[in-house]
């Protein structure tokens, strides 16, 4: 027990050395397709980093542009919507409302000076663990390049 | 409000990277807990009883368990704080495994993600109202999409408990795969002698309608009350009339069209029967052969035809039916392998597939058993098998064992030396996979007592050598080249799904994995549901499976049909939408958008502008609760927030982003 304390320890102090700035995503996820896919990462053990807070939506249709414009207000340095792909929608046309409401939302956002790379969207399917993960990774190193997302400048 | 927090160590799942005592602490100190405890495993039977005691002695109202999941241990516990007293919408799920304590490694930070998760999830539960089933009435009737062997157990299990059933088969006959087989393994019954009675079984049973040559369309509805659009495919043959004489099918003039029963290894008419044991046995007329419908004169059918059942101008009929349950049991496909070209399958007529040497070997195929080389009617003096032709093989999209052809590689060398005994078996296999009953021993039988030359090896090249062919290819247990010259080769291709297996997942609504697999709803646990209640999977259109896996899942997805029409009625689901008619200004967008067309626009009487002498209407929208099936298209469209969603109300979701800013912000 203690020789995994130690070992413990010394990972510690290697992740304090090594530690970048972690930015927090929001990530708004449908039950069927999206939240299944990410749940499927965590089966398979598939490693993120551990920037990503998941709200869960019936389908990715329930996700509200409000809730978008919320998580930046509320000082998040990312959001993503995840749906199902075309044509897997568990409500059969959810996701394509979806779809043109983020268009919108995305014009929305660069009316408000949010830049556009600070907000995904993508299909993620309940076999799509690795895909999940990779999309995690790769959001996250992209928003430690643009930095904390300091509000909107007015 | 009196919220109670229980957080589940999962045995060593969670505890082993989150510090579940210390989600625990910090959950002590969240707006409106008043309780919060950890326990080893929170599902089993100490860990609700845990939470039930919890109920009563804090007298608690909400309910947080911080722990899988909600998709695998939600109605758990929704059933658990039921039985104690609450309402079982009074729980939230913190999924701290799959989406912390899995996919984190142990820090400080993984620690405060799962703290955080409780917190987004005692937010949510804080704002949670009862929510109330509906009693739904269903209809006691079940379909099955798909007639080979899975299809057929599964009619004959639902019909045998007094339901009846509507058994689809795209093809003219029920039988599918099975009935293509000579053998099985490893008891070597003659696939046509245990399944033909079952298809006969199928026909003659009272409950059981067989809608041969016919496709499903649309799947509306839900678990209870489908409605199933399905295509009969027109057959120009009146079955009632015909009674399978058979003349039809001696005089047609057409002779050369590639039999698809036969693998292409035998010819039919443009009128035919697949095969002879055929269920139902009438025949159809193959369009796109008959001369008729293309250009030519014949007729010849119709003339011949004693009882007049033949017409040229029937159409494909659409008819729409109800159903409470359905059976997916559509199979399997063999991936053509003529893809790939250094095997030279269809180049090379000596190089064939195993479900081809099935039609060669089986009495009532196209040689009627007679073993004989395609190319020249000769008796191979040997044959070389080859195994994983496209399984597990990454690189041609089936990282998957196809599970059954290491058992039927056996079977085919062993029952060819039955039948030719000089002839040698050569097997070229990665692994041999026998791991059912009597399998082992049955492998084991073919090599010793049936001498076939069992070699661990990938094959690199086939190619033909005189009127032999030469197999190419390393042993990789002696570490060295081997070739060996036969004069069959019989590949055993990779299973695959059906080509519009996604087509048909579509119409269900329901999910397919990677290689388009239809996806079971838990891998250990539930795998003959899916997602959509009601739809039940059987045999291979899930995964590669033997005969036996094939039936006894069947019988498994009959017996869960068998358990839904046991009730007279079903729970509605009560997270579904609804218009807040005080602020609705009947816009109609949700209508609009409304994937389920559950929305209308109603006018009622404005409670507010009205007076006693004057009354006034306005109008609102108004949810059909039995069709609303609750994605919230409409809360996310409506701009006064009056549709909304119960369990997903954009108050909850805002309060989980707002308390989760509040902590990411105390981080920053």
């Amino acid at each position: 027990m203690s020789e995994q304390t130690t070992v413990e320890k010394e990972d510690t102090q290697l992740n304090e050395q090594t530690k970048e700035w972690q930015p927090s995503i929001l990530a708004i996820l449908c039950n069927w397709c999206s939240y299944a896919g990410a749940d499927l990462a965590g089966s398979a053990r598939m490693q993120y980093p551990e920037t990503v807070r998941i709200v869960r939506v019936p389908c990715s249709g329930r996700a509200d542009p409000m809730f978008v414009l919320k998580g930046f207000q509320k000082g998040f340095d990312g959001v993503m919507v995840l749906g199902c792909h075309p044509g897997d929608c568990h409500y059969a046309k959810g996701n394509y409302y979806a779809r043109r409401r983020i268009a919108m939302t995305q014009d929305l956002l660069k009316a408000l000076g949010i830049p556009a790379e600070r907000f995904h969207f993508e299909w993620v399917s309940a076999s799509e663990g690795n895909r999940f993960s990779a999309l995690i990774k790769e959001f996250t190193r992209q928003l430690q390049e643009l930095g904390p997302f300091e509000g909107v400048d007015r | 409000m009196r919220i109670g927090v229980f957080v589940c160590w999962c045995g060593s799942n969670i505890a082993k990277t989150v510090d579940v005592e210390a989600v625990a602490e910090a959950a002590k100190s969240f707006p409106g807990v008043v309780y919060a405890t950890d326990y080893k495993y929170m599902c089993s039977e100490p860990g609700q009883n845990m939470v039930a005691e919890a109920i009563k002695e804090h007298n608690l109202d909400r309910v947080v368990i911080a722990s899988c999941s909600p998709r695998l241990h939600e109605p758990t516990f929704q059933r658990c704080i039921g039985a104690a007293g609450l309402n079982p919408y009074m729980v939230e799920m913190a999924n701290i495994r799959e989406q912390c304590s899995w996919v984190h490694e142990r820090t400080p930070e993984t620690t405060e993600k799962a703290i955080e998760l409780t917190r987004m999830a005692v937010a949510k539960v804080a704002r949670n109202v009862p929510l109330f089933q509906n009693d739904i009435g269903i209809t006691k009737r079940a379909l099955v999409i798909g007639g080979g062997v899975a299809g057929i157990q599964a009619a004959l299990d639902i019909a045998d408990a007094g339901h009846p059933v509507v058994l689809v088969e795209r093809t003219p006959s029920i039988g599918g795969r099975m009935a293509q087989y000579d053998k099985t393994f490893p008891t070597l019954d003659c696939a046509a002698c245990i399944l033909t009675p079952k298809m006969v079984d199928c026909a003659s049973h009272p409950l059981i309608d067989i809608w041969a040559y016919s496709e499903v369309e649309e799947v509306n509805g839900f678990v209870g009350n489908f409605d199933v659009k399905i295509r009969k495919k027109a057959t120009c043959v009146d079955p009632k009339l015909c009674t399978g004489c058979g003349l039809c099918l001696e005089k047609c003039i057409v002779k050369d069209v590639p039999s698809e029963f036969d693998e292409g290894m035998g010819l039919r008419r443009a009128i035919y029967s697949p095969f002879p044991q055929a269920v139902p046995n009438k025949p159809v007329i193959d369009r796109e052969h008959c001369r008729i419908f293309n250009g030519g004169k014949c007729g010849v059918c119709q003339k011949v035809c004693p009882t007049g059942a033949i017409s040229y101008d029937t159409v494909d009929e659409v008819v729409e039916e109800k159903f409470g349950a359905i059976v997916v049991s559509t199979g399997f496909e063999l991936w053509d392998h003529s893809a790939l070209g250094n095997y030279g399958y269809g180049k090379y007529p000596d190089v064939i597939s195993s479900i081809q040497f099935e039609r060669i070997m089986n009495a009532s195929g196209p040689t009627e058993g007679h073993i004989v080389r395609p190319s020249d009617g000769k008796t191979p003096k040997s044959i070389a098998f080859i195994s994983c032709v496209g399984s597990r093989d990454d690189e041609h999209g089936h990282a998957y064992c196809s599970k059954v052809c290491c058992m039927y590689n056996a079977k085919q060398a062993l029952l060819v030396k039955d039948k030719l005994h000089d002839v040698e078996t050569y097997v070229f296999y990665m692994d041999i996979r026998a791991n059912g009953k009597g399998y082992e021993e049955f492998v084991k039988r073919t090599i010793e007592d049936y001498g076939a030359n069992y070699i661990r090896g990938r094959i690199s090249k086939i190619y033909p050598d005189g009127d032999q062919m030469v197999v190419k290819g390393a042993d990789t247990l002696l570490g060295k080249a081997v070739e060996v010259r036969a004069d069959l080769v019989v590949l055993a291709t990779a299973m695959q799904p059906q080509h519009d297996a996604k087509d048909l997942a579509r119409k269900l609504g329901i999910s397919t994995d990677q290689y388009n697999w239809f996806s079971e709803a838990h891998p250990k646990l539930k795998p003959v549901e899916v997602l959509t209640d009601g739809i039940y999977l059987a045999g291979a259109c899930q995964y590669p499976k033997d005969i036996p896996d094939t039936v006894a899942q069947a019988s498994g997805a009959a017996s869960k049909a068998i358990g839904l029409f046991s009730k007279d009625a079903i729970k509605s689901e009560p997270m579904i939408a609804y218009i807040y008619e005080d602020t609705c200004v009947g816009c109609g967008l949700c209508v609009d958008v409304c994937p389920f067309t559950a929305i209308e626009l109603v006018e009622v009487v404005d409670k507010e502008r009205s007076t006693r002498d004057n009354q006034v209407v306005k109008t609102v929208a108004r949810i059909n609760e039995g069709v609303c099936k609750g994605c919230g298209t409409c809360s996310a469209a409506c701009r006064s927030l009056s549709a909304r969603l119960r369990g997903f109300e954009g108050s909850g979701i805002l309060a989980q982003i707002d308390a989760l800013a509040d902590m990411v912000k105390i981080k920053k």
